[in-house]
This record gives structure tokens, C-alpha cells and sequence, in this order.
């Protein structure tokens, strides 16, 4: 038998936004293919640029630099092979589920009588019969994504895209989709010949597909490719199921780097400017309590995540939170209660602030704020100037959300104070005026 | 109801610098000057049609009208169509056109007069550039706001549902059907009732006009209405008015509120909503098998012809080829060299236009920037104080609404214009009755921009909100300054900005005025440029108009959109 044939492919893509002297790097040299036959994933946390990567491959946006191949040739504009099952479903509310699924072929120019022939055909592949007349905003979000599927699937499409398309379902729903897609997709029951999934779910992207190509943030980039040789249907208790959903729970969460390497460098000196998570700060005390509850030291993050009904991607940037302040220690798919960890879970409301804002006043951003702020003569330094000086390391958007979190912390740590309507950062009266360097 | 320039677009105009505005008066200059000039030749005898006051001219009076209003719609949702489209779709077209859309709405309508009616007359036979002019000036009263409500839909389309259209494939006249229209058609809805609104509001002065020598007069009900206050002829006011109320409830009815009722369905939110409008007479079609006939009908012949204006692929798709994308480049440089060089003739010639003005004509200019600035902001304040407790009490109070909402609507579409020779007659005898009748006309002609938005604020009031204010004692004043004004600032600076605009546009008709055969007039920019405009002044006119433009756009810039930053970063509802 001849090796599948290659039907999509990715060469030395780039994407870049911002000016071209200083560009942020949102994709960096992505090559990749997708065979026929294959359920790729692309998994990676939020922020990795794998629905960007998702866009470039369908077509919707053009990368800075590098090519889309398809079966062999050089696309440009949107791929007609190609349909995409939206995470927000992307339905037209004021459009009946039926004619949702119509409007896709009426662009294909299909005769009114094939249109409705076609798209009752596929209303009745994902099981919504019953439910033609019915209008988006009255059906479950389950059930949105089921029609959702079946306009993607009307158009007879070779490469099926799914851009986190369980993601805003909850629990039960998503599980029972993917099991139905899975059905479809197992009996060859239509006209796709690949699927390209992009998720930042581990377990899911364990469960569907038969290859995870893993990716890394900041910038953009493939860092691991896995074939999943497990038998289908799979079962999240069969223990090689939970060895390489460890596994790659190991490759995403990385390992607790020595102090220096983690903390990194702060804006403007040479050296990697350390992003700050977005997680809220009683979510972190939750899991540090979480854990010093446990009886033992280590913990399996993938257990965890089932303990505690989280997200992979929570739970990761979580976890990072807790590396950044010296809380946890990670590694291999493990996490551990440092000893800091441990005295900030069992601290008083104070005692939790004293230390917290020890942990921060360690961090080079906060660092870096703090000598900018006891540099002016008023003590205080307008918003703009500090997300100005990161956006050489982050894009605007990204800028701005570190900021908002530098700000949640130092408000926390008591570090500086920040007025919104004039949007100034002040340094609080009682901070000390110098602090050990 | 939503007033003013939309939030994405104002954000957008932000960004453009102040030297562009420069630019952009400079081209309205340059226009200004063509159509002076086009109107110095038109033909100088024009003797003014007889206007009937009996009570039986007033139906085809009043057919003549609609007639002219919707002709004048139907241009303006066309030039909203392809002028928004023409931003939205292209960086560098909504870099020029949006500014220049902003220029252009705080241009006075009778400043375009001799523009438009002379260039229309010395093209076509009398009667029909007369038409076609009248027409003109109440597209000018109804283009601007529809066109930003358009635009502002179009770039706020939900990212994923553009990438489903881009994604399937849709070609431009079923993107433009299934997505762009329907997310777009409650916005223009409303702002199509608003400048029909707008267009009421100057109808007498769209029917009736003279320019220098040349009356012109158009049987219609403006201009009944005109004549019936010219010649104190308070019956035939009265008369006039109550047609016109006539018209407009009807149309209330027949097609505002169907329509309406019918676009609620494009709402974009997931929830089935309790209150949706309603409307009787959409029931009726709906029950009804012709209409339903007709409308699928209409429907697939509409389909038709969109399809084959918009075949081919979506614009942005597909590489355009080299050779064509070279001599699109050469087209757009010539073009753009021509447009300098007209502009420049342009400029030069308002600017030696102007130098003919002399120095009592620039004072006059002056001195009544000042005083209309004094009228703008009395009229402001004063609907501020009147609005809001009516706005709170309306939006607050569910039955007060039921009740009052309904009587407000159709007052507010009722055009003050109309009302006003009857309530001049009388203020006219009292002392400052001239001052206070312009304040006056210009209050009514703006308080519903603010009123409607402090009814949609104060409705917006979260109820823990209120209920908190309540257990906590909050009362009175100290209610009002807690919960109330922040509450419903956002709403009151967005009204304030649409209506003080309007205010500026409503001095031309409020600060001179003809009653019972007397012109009289009073101190104010309105007053020069409407004098002028009469006068066939075209030096003048130019200045005054050059002047309101000046005050509208720095007002706007220093004062409007500050306060509008200042409501949206502080004051935001979340």
C-alpha cells in the first residue's frame, strides 16, 4: 500500500503584527501537513496563535511569510476543500436552522429544490430533524453546534476544520458531540477526508484525535508532534489513555526553571520579558490550598484538573502563576506544594499580604514599574507610558492585559495604586521608599 | 431610540488628525465655491407659483410631499449603501470618506441651496431642477445619520459569522442579504425614522426658498404651510399643521412601526426577548396570503437583479492580477492630481470670494458665531433641565412609560417647524418674543435627541442597583449624584452631541423668520446665512457657512468628544 496522500501543508508560515522594524511574533516557522484520512489536533495554551494557524491553513487570512499547500498546489484565497465548524457557532440568528444550512449551498449555486434536498440530508446526518423550522436562539448551545455541523458538513467538504468547537458547550454536550462526530467520522459516513481540530483541551485532544501537534506561546510555535496509536473508542480510565494524557500534560506544563531563568528579564534590559498569567488570585489560593489538604506531596496535574473540574488551560496558566511566585514547583506532569506555598496557604488575610508582596517585589516587571515610579517626581506615571514601554515585547492587546494584571497584583501586594478615570499608577504612600535591591 | 454618530465610528474619527480636518473644510470650501459660481449663471427671472390655501389643495398637497420625502429617502438609503460600504471596506477610502461625512452632516442644509437648486436649474428646465433641488436638501437633511448607523453595522459585524460568509464562500449579494442588511437593519430602521424626522423639520424650508431675484415655490405642504404663515392666515396653519400630523402618524403606523416590529427579529442576541415591539398592522399582512404572495414575489426578483449587479467573488478574494492592479495605481494618481488641482482653483477662488467681504460683513459674521453659540448652549441647557426628570420618570417607571412613551413618540415626530408660525403669532407681541421664539424652535427641535437617550439610560439602570440606592436611603439629590446623572451620563452626553449639531442647523430656520408678510430675523449666524442665502449674497453665505462649520467641528472636538471619552471610560455600564 502507497503512503496516504498529503493534503494539506503548511510551509515556513510566519505571522507577524505590529511595525515591520519591531514586529511581534505571533507564528513562528510553522510547517506542518495533514494526510489524508488523518484527525490532527493542534493543541496549545490560550494565546498560542493556533486559530490564527487554523485561519492561515482555511484560507481566511494570508501569513506574513510561508505558503499554503493543497493537494500538491499552491493556494491563495480561501480554500473551497475546506469548511469550518465555528466556536461560537456562527449561525445567522435571524435565519431558521434550515436555511442555515442552505445559505452555505445557495453559494454554491445549487438549484433551490438540491439545496433543501441537501441540507434536510445533512440535518438528519447530526440528528436536528425535527428542528428545521426552529431559529438558533431557541435551540441549547448543544444543539446550535449541531446545526453549526451540519451546514459545515452540507458543503461535502474534504478538510473539516474545528476552531475550539466544543469549547463553549458545557461538559455533558461536548461529550456528546464529539462522541457523534467521532460516529461519523469512524464510519466514513461523509465526504471528509481529513479533520484539523484545534483545541486547548489535553483530554480532548487525546480522546479524537490520531496525531497532537503540540504548540508553545510567545512565540507561536510547534514544540512536539504525538501519534495516538490508542484503539478507538477510547476510554479516559484505560491507564495508557492517562499515561499520555500525562504526558503531554508534562510537555505543556514544562518545568519549574531555577529562580533567575523564571523570573526572566524586565522591559528594556536584554534578555526575555517573563509574561505574566492571567488567572485570578483566589483561584491560585484555592489550588494552593487544594494542595496542602493533600496528604501527599506530589500530584498528577491531569488528576488534579479532574479533582478540581478544570480546564487543562486553567489549570496551566494556574500552575504558572504559582512557578512565577515561588508557590509550586512542577515537573513532569507533577506539581508540588513549595514550602512558601504552603506558608501562604495556611497564612492569615495579612500575613498572605506581607508575603505576597514580597513574592512580587521580586518580579522584574513589578521591579522595573516600581524604579519608573520612584523616579518621577510625582511619584505617579500615566498608564500609557508603562504599556507603551512592554508593547515592544507583547502585541497592544496582550500589553494592555499584562498591565491589568501587573495592576490586580500590585493592588493586592499593596505595591502601587492606580486611578482609572486618569488612568495614572501612583505608588502607594506606605510603600517603602527603598527596598533591598 | 439611538441619536448621533455611533460609538465605533466616533472612535474611529478620533484618530484623525486635525490637519485632515483642515483638508476636509478646505474641500467643502472649494465645493461651496463650484456651486457659487454654477449659480451666478443660472437664468435670473423665476416668478413664484401660486400656492392655494383652500382646505381641498392640501391632499395633493400633502401627496406631492410624501412624494418628495421619499424620493429624497430612497437617495439617501442609496448613497448610505455604497457610501458605507465604500469606508468599510477599504482602509484607506475610510480614512478620507468618514471625516468628510462628519464635515459634511455639520453643514447647514440651506447653505447647500444655491448649490444645488442653480446647478440643478442651469441643467435641467425650471420645474424639474426645482424638483430635483428640493429633493436634494432633504436628502441632506436624511443622508448623514443613516450613513454612520451603516457604517458603524458594518464594522461591528461578529468576526466569526464575516469568516462563516468568507468561509462558505458567499458572494457579495448573499453576504450582503443574509448578513450585512439584516445585522444592520435595526439601526436603520431607527435612523431611517429619525431623518425622516429631520426631513419634516425642514420641509418648509426645502418647498419654499428664494435666492436673490429667484422665488421659487413648490406646491406641497411645506410650502402651504409657508404661505399660510406669510399671510397670517392662522386657519390655514392650523390646517396645515393638522395634515401633517396626519401624514406623519399614518406613516407611524403604516410603516415605521411595521417595520420596526418586522426587525426585531434581527436582533443578534441568543435570548428570546419579552418586550419585542409589535405592530397591528404587521399582524394583518402577516394573516394575509396576497401580501405574502407579493412579498415573495418582490423577493426573488430583488434576488435576481442583486445577484447579477454583485456577481463574480467576493471582492476581497483572489489575486488581482498585475497588470490591472499597475493601471489602477496610474487611474488613482491621475485621479488624485486632478482633485488637487480642482481643489486648489477650488480654494483659491473661495478664498478671493471672501476677500470681497468687507470688514462690517465680517463682524456681522462674528457677532453672530457668538450670539448663536449663547442660543446653542441656552437651548441645550434648558433641554438638559427639561429632559432629564421627564427621561428618568419615563425610563424608570414601567407604567408612567406605558402610558407616556407612545404620546411622546408622536409629538417628537411632529416637525416644530410647522407648529411654530402659530406659536410665533402670539410670542411676537411679547417682550424678547423673537429671542425666545428662536430658543424655542430650536428646543424643539433637538429636546427629543436627548430625551430619548436618558429614557434608554435610565431604563438601563440595573435593578440591584436601584433597589441598594433604595435600602441604603438614598434619596433626592443625593440619589440623583449616586446613581441617577452617572447612570445615564453616557446616554445624556450622546443625545447632547446629536442634538447640539442639531441646535446649530435649526438656528438657520429659527433666527429668521417670515410671518404675516414681515421678515424678521435677530442676531445670529443662522440669520446671515440664511439672509444671505435669500439675498443671493454667495460671499456671505460662503463665510457663514465656512463659520458654522468651524464652530461645529471645534465644539465637537473640544468639548463633545472629551466628555464623551470621560462617559465611556468612567461612567460605563458593565
Amino acid at each position: 500500500m502507497t503512503a496516504p496522500e498529503t493534503l494539506l501543508e503548511l510551509r515556513h508560515v510566519t505571522q507577524e503584527y505590529g511595525p515591520r522594524e519591531r514586529p511581534f511574533v505571533a507564528l513562528e516557522d510553522i510547517s506542518l501537513s495533514l494526510r489524508d484520512g488523518e484527525l490532527l489536533a493542534l493543541l496549545g495554551p490560550s494565546g498560542c496563535g493556533k486559530s490564527t494557524l487554523l485561519r492561515i491553513a482555511t484560507g481566511l487570512q494570508r501569513p506574513t511569510r510561508g505558503e499554503v499547500w493543497y493537494r500538491g498546489a499552491r493556494t491563495l484565497g480561501v480554500n473551497p476543500k475546506a469548511s469550518i465548524v465555528f466556536q461560537t457557532f456562527a449561525l445567522f440568528p435571524w435565519l431558521t436552522v434550515q436555511r442555515n444550512v442552505e445559505v452555505a449551498l445557495e453559494a454554491l449555486r445549487l438549484p433551490a429544490k438540491e439545496r433543501t434536498r441537501r441540507a434536510l440530508a445533512a440535518l438528519d446526518r447530526v440528528g436536528l430533524d425535527g428542528f428545521e423550522s426552529a431559529y438558533p436562539r431557541e435551540l441549547s448551545g448543544g444543539m446550535r453546534q449541531k446545526a453549526g455541523f451540519a451546514r459545515a458538513l452540507a458543503v461535502e467538504p474534504e478538510m473539516l476544520c474545528l476552531d475550539e468547537s466544543f469549547s463553549a458547550l458545557d461538559v455533558l454536550s461536548s461529550e456528546t458531540l464529539r462522541n457523534e462526530l467521532l460516529e461519523l467520522w469512524s464510519a466514513r459516513a461523509t465526504s471528509t477526508r481529513a479533520i484539523l481540530m484545534v483545541t486547548h483541551n489535553i483530554e480532548e485532544a487525546v480522546l479524537m484525535a490520531d496525531r497532537i501537534v503540540v504548540m508553545q506561546k510567545r512565540p507561536g510555535r510547534l514544540i512536539a508532534s504525538l501519534d495516538v496509536a490508542l484503539p478507538r473508542p477510547r476510554a479516559r480510565r484505560d491507564p495508557s489513555f492517562s499515561a499520555l494524557v500525562d504526558r503531554v500534560y508534562a510537555l505543556l506544563a514544562g518545568q519549574t526553571q531555577p529562580e533567575h531563568v523564571e523570573l526572566g528579564a524586565a522591559p528594556g534590559e536584554p534578555g526575555r520579558l517573563r509574561a505574566l498569567p492571567t488567572v485570578s488570585l483566589a483561584a491560585l489560593l484555592g489550588l494552593l490550598e487544594h494542595l496542602a489538604a493533600q496528604a501527599k506531596g506530589d500530584e498528577d496535574l491531569f488528576r488534579l484538573a479532574a479533582d478540581l473540574r478544570l480546564d487543562s488551560d486553567h489549570l496551566l496558566d494556574l500552575t504558572d502563576a504559582g512557578e512565577l511566585l515561588g508557590f509550586l514547583h512542577v515537573q513532569e506532569g507533577d506539581v508540588r506544594l513549595e514550602a512558601l506555598g504552603a506558608r501562604f496557604a495556611h497564612a492569615d488575610i495579612l500575613e498572605r499580604k506581607t508575603l505576597f508582596r514580597s513574592r512580587v517585589e521580586r518580579l522584574p516587571i513589578a521591579r522595573w514599574l516600581l524604579g519608573l515610579l520612584e523616579a518621577s517626581e510625582t511619584r505617579s506615571v500615566e498608564r500609557h507610558v508603562a504599556e507603551a514601554a512592554i508593547q515592544l515585547d507583547f502585541s497592544p492587546t496582550e500589553a494592555e492585559r499584562q498591565l491589568d494584571t501587573l495592576i490586580r497584583w500590585g493592588r493586592y501586594a499593596e505595591l502601587f495604586e492606580y486611578d482609572a478615570p486618569t488612568r495614572t499608577l501612583r505608588l502607594e504612600p506606605a510603600a517603602p521608599a527603598s527596598r533591598a535591591p | 431610540m439611538t441619536g448621533g454618530v455611533p460609538t465605533e465610528a466616533r472612535r474611529r474619527l478620533e484618530r484623525a488628525p486635525l490637519w485632515g480636518d483642515a483638508l476636509l473644510v478646505a474641500v467643502v470650501a472649494a465645493l461651496l465655491f463650484a456651486g457659487v459660481t454654477l449659480a451666478m449663471r443660472s437664468p435670473l427671472d423665476v416668478s413664484a407659483e401660486r400656492i392655494e390655501l383652500a382646505p381641498a389643495a392640501l391632499f395633493p398637497y400633502a401627496l406631492r410631499s410624501l412624494g418628495r420625502m421619499s424620493a429624497a429617502y430612497v437617495l439617501s438609503l442609496g448613497f448610505t449603501l455604497i457610501y458605507g460600504l465604500l469606508a468599510a471596506r477599504s482602509a484607506l477610502a475610510e480614512r478620507v470618506l468618514m471625516p468628510l461625512l462628519d464635515v459634511l452632516q455639520s453643514v447647514p442644509i440651506l447653505s447647500f441651496l444655491p448649490v444645488v437648486l442653480l446647478a440643478l436649474v442651469a441643467v435641467f428646465p425650471e420645474r424639474i431642477g426645482a424638483e430635483l433641488a428640493a429633493i436634494v436638501l432633504l436628502f441632506t437633511s436624511q443622508a448623514w445619520n443613516m450613513t454612520f448607523a451603516w457604517f458603524q453595522a458594518l464594522k461591528t459585524e461578529p468576526t466569526e459569522l464575516h469568516e462563516a460568509t468568507r468561509t462558505f464562500r458567499f458572494g457579495g449579494w448573499l453576504r450582503f442579504r443574509t448578513l450585512e442588511l439584516p445585522h444592520a437593519a435595526i439601526a436603520l430602521v431607527w435612523n431611517s425614522m429619525m431623518s425622516w424626522a429631520g426631513g419634516w423639520f425642514f420641509l418648509m424650508a426645502a418647498e419654499s426658498f428664494t435666492v436673490g431675484e429667484r422665488d421659487f415655490r413648490l406646491p406641497g405642504l411645506g410650502s402651504y404651510l409657508h404661505a399660510a404663515a406669510e399671510r397670517g392666515d392662522v386657519r390655514a396653519v392650523a390646517l396645515g399643521v393638522l395634515a401633517l400630523v396626519l401624514v406623519v402618524v399614518l406613516l407611524d403606523q403604516l410603516v415605521w412601526r411595521p417595520l420596526l416590529a418586522w426587525a426585531d427579529r434581527f436582533k443578534l442576541t441568543m435570548v428570546a426577548s419579552d418586550a419585542a415591539p409589535t405592530s397591528w398592522f404587521l399582524s394583518t399582512l402577516r394573516a394575509s396570503r396576497l401580501a405574502a404572495r407579493i412579498f415573495a414575489l418582490g423577493r426573488a426578483a430583488l434576488d435576481r437583479v442583486g445577484d447579477a449587479i454583485a456577481r463574480g467573488p467576493a471582492p476581497s478574494e483572489g489575486a488581482r492580477s498585475r497588470g490591472r492592479h499597475g493601471a489602477r495605481t496610474i487611474a488613482l494618481g491621475a485621479a488624485g492630481a486632478l482633485g488637487a488641482v480642482a481643489l486648489a482653483v477650488g480654494v483659491i477662488g473661495a478664498t478671493r470670494l471672501l476677500l470681497e467681504l468687507s470688514g462690517d460683513a465680517w463682524l456681522e459674521v462674528g457677532v453672530g458665531l457668538l450670539a448663536t453659540s449663547l442660543r446653542v448652549f441656552a437651548t441645550l441647557a434648558l433641554a438638559c433641565l427639561l429632559a432629564v426628570p421627564l427621561g428618568v420618570a419615563i425610563g424608570t417607571h414601567r407604567r408612567l412609560a406605558a402610558v407616556l412613551q407612545p404620546i411622546v413618540q408622536i409629538v417628537a415626530s411632529v416637525p416644530a417647524t410647522a407648529l411654530f408660525p402659530i406659536l410665533l403669532a402670539t410670542m411676537l407681541t411679547w417682550p424678547l418674543g423673537l429671542e425666545l421664539a428662536a430658543i424655542l424652535l430650536m428646543l424643539m427641535g433637538t429636546i427629543w435627541y436627548i430625551l430619548f437617550n436618558v429614557i434608554g439610560g435610565a431604563a438601563a439602570i440595573p435593578e440591584d442597583l436601584r433597589y441598594t440606592s433604595t435600602m441604603i436611603g438614598l434619596r433626592g439629590l443625593a440619589r440623583f449624584r449616586t446613581l441617577t446623572l452617572p447612570a445615564i451620563f453616557p446616554f445624556l452626553v450622546t443625545g447632547a452631541i446629536t442634538a447640539s449639531g442639531g441646535a446649530w442647523n435649526a438656528s438657520i430656520v429659527a433666527e429668521y423668520l417670515q410671518f404675516d408678510g414681515e421678515t424678521r430675523s435677530s442676531v445670529g449666524l443662522g440669520a446671515v446665512i440664511a439672509r444671505a442665502a435669500a439675498e443671493g449674497n454667495y460671499p456671505l453665505l460662503l463665510a457663514g457657512t465656512l463659520a458654522m462649520i468651524a464652530a461645529v467641528t471645534s465644539i465637537n472636538r473640544l468639548l463633545w468628544r472629551p466628555l464623551y471619552r470621560l462617559a465611556e471610560r468612567r461612567y460605563r455600564m458593565e
